[in-house]
């Protein structure tokens, strides 16, 4: 076989007879089951475009996308910062972008990991399928999009303004964990945010205000709390709930709150979805290789930014920022297929159902079936802790030292792998907070409530900043307590509501 | 297979509305760093943009979080020599224990967000202060002005430009050269043809020969298209700047002890809107900056800006130095001139007299344009009603008595109507 290029250049026509040959391999060889791909070759312009109204092609329009976007260019005109290689959007089809700058050979890996890596796992992962609709997800943000850009007209840039601004603060607290989505499709929604304007259009009745009011005897109902239980998606018990929004508020509500919930799963699996693409683009490079079909100049390019990105400084290195999400997720499924292929008695030990057994199937079975955090509790194998040199520190602040508390030695293992784990549980790393009541019978206020773990405490100048956006959108005073997990309270914050000319609407 | 889309052309600017919702929530903070930067800065450089900052804490966007404290148990790579149960110093700032560099994100002890307005971006928020009408501003941030004129021919363009005499003469040289060959093969095969029939030998197969060899070029020949699209030809149009000339602008300010601070800002703006309106006109021009008090002295624009002297004022002697200036340095046939006065109103009672006959008599007859403007929120004294008298008699002469910046602009209302005149 002669190679497909050997210049760095990339043409039309090369990206082409690349994304054919990738996809033989991907496809056809490893039997991937992906979405069909689109590629667009993009401008390094076009691309902090993307990049900063979170990767999706359209988008509302808000201020903080343009701090994204000056902060981003900064970094990048000073050459602080390379340009993400790929941005790859989880909807049908997948759309990958290349960047024009690239040689040839990054275009190539670009394909492999976005197009093909990201691109298979956003099929079959059972978050995503569970939680994300890949076919409406660009149709619903056009229609986000115009939604936005009406009330804007009608009610002003700034009531809109202000209103998105107090919704994103809540934005990690406006996903469903374990309810299921309704599917999202761009008619359907219209229709049904006409349906519920209208319905609620229809409960005006000026014959009513008219009936005297007798005094009812409530006494039965003062007792009733509401709600009836505490509820975790914040957002969503506003937009239902809140006395005071105008539809239209509600229905921005609505919209951060999905597309929070769209990007729920990928927070929750970057080290498997990174890892997986990482292996993918890795392995479908050797085979290129393997066959011919790349020079061995192109093949050093290419490990030279592999090994980049799947880098992990040491605890002790003065840019160690934490767990690189890239070297773990390739780590583990380089080394699961490790496993299968060459187990040793360790591996057969810890790990009876998989040793031994074909690499393809148990990948693609982890790959569908788990998150980060049962991921690595299912198949953190000693091996690897011992080549990260894994260990768990305990930071007690009752306690004036730190402590060791495992490192990679045999009774350690265990300990480290559920630590890790526990790390990327996404319930335990954010603040559990809830709706807890409201005081419906008098000042209308709404309590929270902080449920801590492990006595951790909400950080206090940012609590009282989102705590005046509940009130923003609430109406009516916020408190938020946070109780320790024997029940007591161990802070309080509030917010007043703002008076009525402040308020949003 | 993979689709394949080349996106490159089109929607370049996405991020345009965002960066300037994010413009428009920090207008305050950006407003400052522009007027400091106005201060800050030459009346000519006015070209670039300006880097402007804003405190974290104003744009952070706040998440709940946790705050430091509690139990935490982190997982950290590359451990070196730690066994279980070693004690370590907690190390300073976070770092690798507690929070793994969570305490950095409350936002405390961090840089302020720093970042360039363009140059665009910049003078809107300079008019602003201004209250330019929208045209005006396009007027001064335009690009140059642009002309079209002939630049001989090209191979394409539309069909309205096509030029007949160039393409049809192409046509002609065409048809000849391509003819050329084959009318001198006809010519031998005639001759060749005529010499046959003469020499009256027995070759009836030969002069068919002939014929038909005639016949084919001649059909070659007629084949040869009368114009083709190859022989076209376009005027060629291409747009050149204006042709600009030269001038020379006069910044007169009293400093004389009354002229504080905010009173020379104010000036300032005014040079520099009278500067901008002059620099799109002209490729070329010079600044003169006198200052005076009861004496005139021209200097550089850093003194003219930031000295300060005390004593009484009289504003002739300011103009008398203009016109020695003028009569030295610029000559009228060679240079635009036009001058831009700021004053208080403060003079030398007999001496307004004066100067308005210096003004009408010496200056304003060689001046484009003569804009007076008094900073004061008092009454006016008598150099106004003398400078009123001369604004009477003449129309490229300018007065404005201004108390904030939106105020300056009227003073250049009728320059920017006498512009379509000018061109």
């Amino acid at each position: 076989m002669t190679p497909i290029s050997t210049g760095s250049e990339w043409t039309f026509d090369l990206i082409d007879e690349y994304d054919r040959e990738i996809r033989a391999i991907a496809v056809g060889e490893f039997g991937l089951d992906v979405y069909p791909v689109q590629l667009e070759v993009i401008t390094a312009e076009q691309m902090m475009d993307a990049y900063s109204s979170v990767g999706m092609p359209v988008n509302y329009h808000h201020w903080s996308f343009g701090k994204h976007f000056v902060s981003t260019e900064k970094s990048y005109k000073r050459g602080q910062m390379g340009l993400a290689y790929e941005i790859v959007i989880n909807s049908n089809p997948c759309i990958a972008y290349l960047m024009e700058e690239n040689s040839m050979t990054m275009q190539a890996l670009v394909i492999a990991h976005a197009a093909y890596g990201h691109n298979s796992f956003f099929k079959c992962n059972y978050l995503f399928k569970t939680w994300t609709d890949a076919s409406a997800i660009v149709d619903y943000l056009v229609f986000a999009k115009s939604y936005i850009a009406r009330c804007e007209e009608r009610y002003g840039i700034d009531a809109v303004e202000s209103l998105l601004d107090s919704c994103h603060a809540l934005m990690s607290y406006g996903v469903d964990r374990y309810k299921r989505p309704q599917k999202l499709s761009l008619a359907k929604e219209q229709a049904r945010q006409e349906e519920r304007e209208h319905y609620l259009q229809m409960q005006v009745n000026d014959l009513w205000r008219t009936i005297p009011r007798r005094d009812r005897d409530d006494s039965d109902k003062a007792s009733q709390r509401f709600p009836v239980e505490p509820q975790e998606n914040l957002l969503y018990f506003i937009e239902k709930s809140a006395p005071l929004l105008e539809p239209w508020q509600r229905e921005i509500v609505r919209i951060v709150r999905k597309v929070a919930q769209y990007f729920y799963p990928q927070r929750q699996t970057q080290v498997m979805n990174e890892g997986w693409a990482t292996f993918w683009h890795y392995t479908i490079m050797n085979r290129l290789f393997d066959k011919g079909l790349v020079t061995d100049g192109a093949m050093l390019e290419f490990l030279q930014s592999h090994t980049n990105v799947i880098y992990q400084p040491p605890v002790t290195a003065k840019w160690y920022r934490g767990i690189n999400p890239y070297a773990l997720g390739f780590a583990m499924f380089q080394d699961i297929r490790r496993i299968c292929e060459q187990p040793s008695d360790e591996d057969r030990a810890w790990f009876p159902d998989i040793a031994g057994h074909d690499w393809r199937e148990v990948l693609d079975f982890a790959m569908r079936n788990f998150k980060d955090e049962s991921f690595i509790s299912q198949y953190m194998s000693p091996n690897l802790i011992r080549n990260f040199r894994l260990f768990s520190i305990r930071d007690n602040d009752l306690d004036d030292k730190l402590e060791i508390t495992s490192i990679h030695d045999e009774e350690g293992y265990q300990a480290v792998r559920q630590k890790l784990s526990e790390q990327y549980n996404l319930g335990s790393r954010e603040p559990n907070i809830q709706v807890w009541s409201v005081n419906v019978r008098g000042d209308r206020s709404l309590t929270l409530r902080h449920s801590m773990y492990q006595r951790r405490p909400l950080e206090e100048s940012s609590t009282e900043e989102v705590l005046k956006h509940v009130a923003r959108l609430w109406g009516f005073d916020v408190r938020l307590e946070s109780v320790d997990e024997g029940g007591h309270v161990c802070q309080t914050f509030e917010a007043k509501a703002l008076p009525q000319e402040f308020q949003i609407a | 297979m993979a689709h394949l889309i080349d996106r490159r052309l089109n929607g370049k600017n996405k991020s345009a509305v965002n960066r300037e919702r994010f413009l428009r929530r920090f207008k305050a903070q950006i407003k400052e760093a522009v007027s400091r930067a106005i201060k800050g800065r030459s009346i000519t450089d006015i070209d670039s943009g300006e880097k402007v900052s804003i405190p974290v804490k104003d744009i952070s966007e706040p998440q709940f979080h946790h705050g430091q404290g509690g139990v935490w148990e982190n997982v950290h790579p590359g451990n070196e020599d730690y066994i279980r149960g070693d004690r370590i110093d907690r190390p300073q700032g976070g770092g690798a224990g507690g929070g793994g560099g969570r305490a950095s994100k409350d936002g405390s002890g961090e840089d302020d967000f720093a970042f360039e307005l363009s140059h665009e971006e910049f003078m809107n928020v300079f008019f602003d202060d201004l209250a330019l009408p929208n045209l005006i501003k396009t007027q001064l941030m335009g690009i140059e002005e642009l002309k079209s004129v002939r630049a001989g021919y090209t191979n394409d363009g539309t069909p309205t430009n096509i030029s007949i005499v160039r393409s049809l003469r192409g046509a002609l040289a065409r048809r000849v050269a391509m003819a050329a060959p084959t009318l001198s093969q006809l010519n031998d095969a005639e001759e060749e043809l005529d010499a046959l029939i003469e020499s009256d030998d027995d070759a009836t197969v030969e002069v068919r020969e002939r014929r038909a060899k005639i016949h084919s070029l001649r059909e070659r020949l007629a084949s040869i298209p009368f114009i083709d699209p190859f022989d076209l030809r376009y005027n060629n149009r291409v747009k050149l700047p204006t042709p600009t000339s030269q001038a020379v602008m006069f910044c007169l300010m009293d400093v004389s002890g009354s002229m504080d601070e905010a009173k020379k800002d104010m000036a300032k703006r005014f040079f520099i809107l009278l500067y901008m309106f002059l620099q799109r006109n002209y490729e070329k021009i010079e600044v003169v900056f006198i200052r005076h008090h009861t004496s005139a002295v021209e200097v550089d624009e850093h003194d003219f800006f930031h000295s300060r002297e005390s004593g009484g004022t009289v504003v002739s002697s300011a103009l008398n130095l203009m016109r020695e200036v003028i009569q030295k340095r610029y000559s009228t046939s060679d240079w635009n001139i036009y001058a831009a006065q700021a004053s208080d109103g403060d003079n030398w009672d007999s001496d307004s007299a004066n100067c308005a006959r210096i003004l009408e008599e010496q200056l304003l007859p060689y001046c484009q344009y003569y804009a007076y403007i008094e900073i004061t929120d008092g009454e006016p004294q008598n150099l106004w009603y003398e400078y009123l008298n001369v604004k009477e008699r003449n129309r490229h002469f300018a007065m404005q008595k201004i108390n904030t910046a939106a105020d300056i602009y009227p003073v250049f209302r009728e320059l920017f109507k006498r512009q379509p005149a000018t061109h």
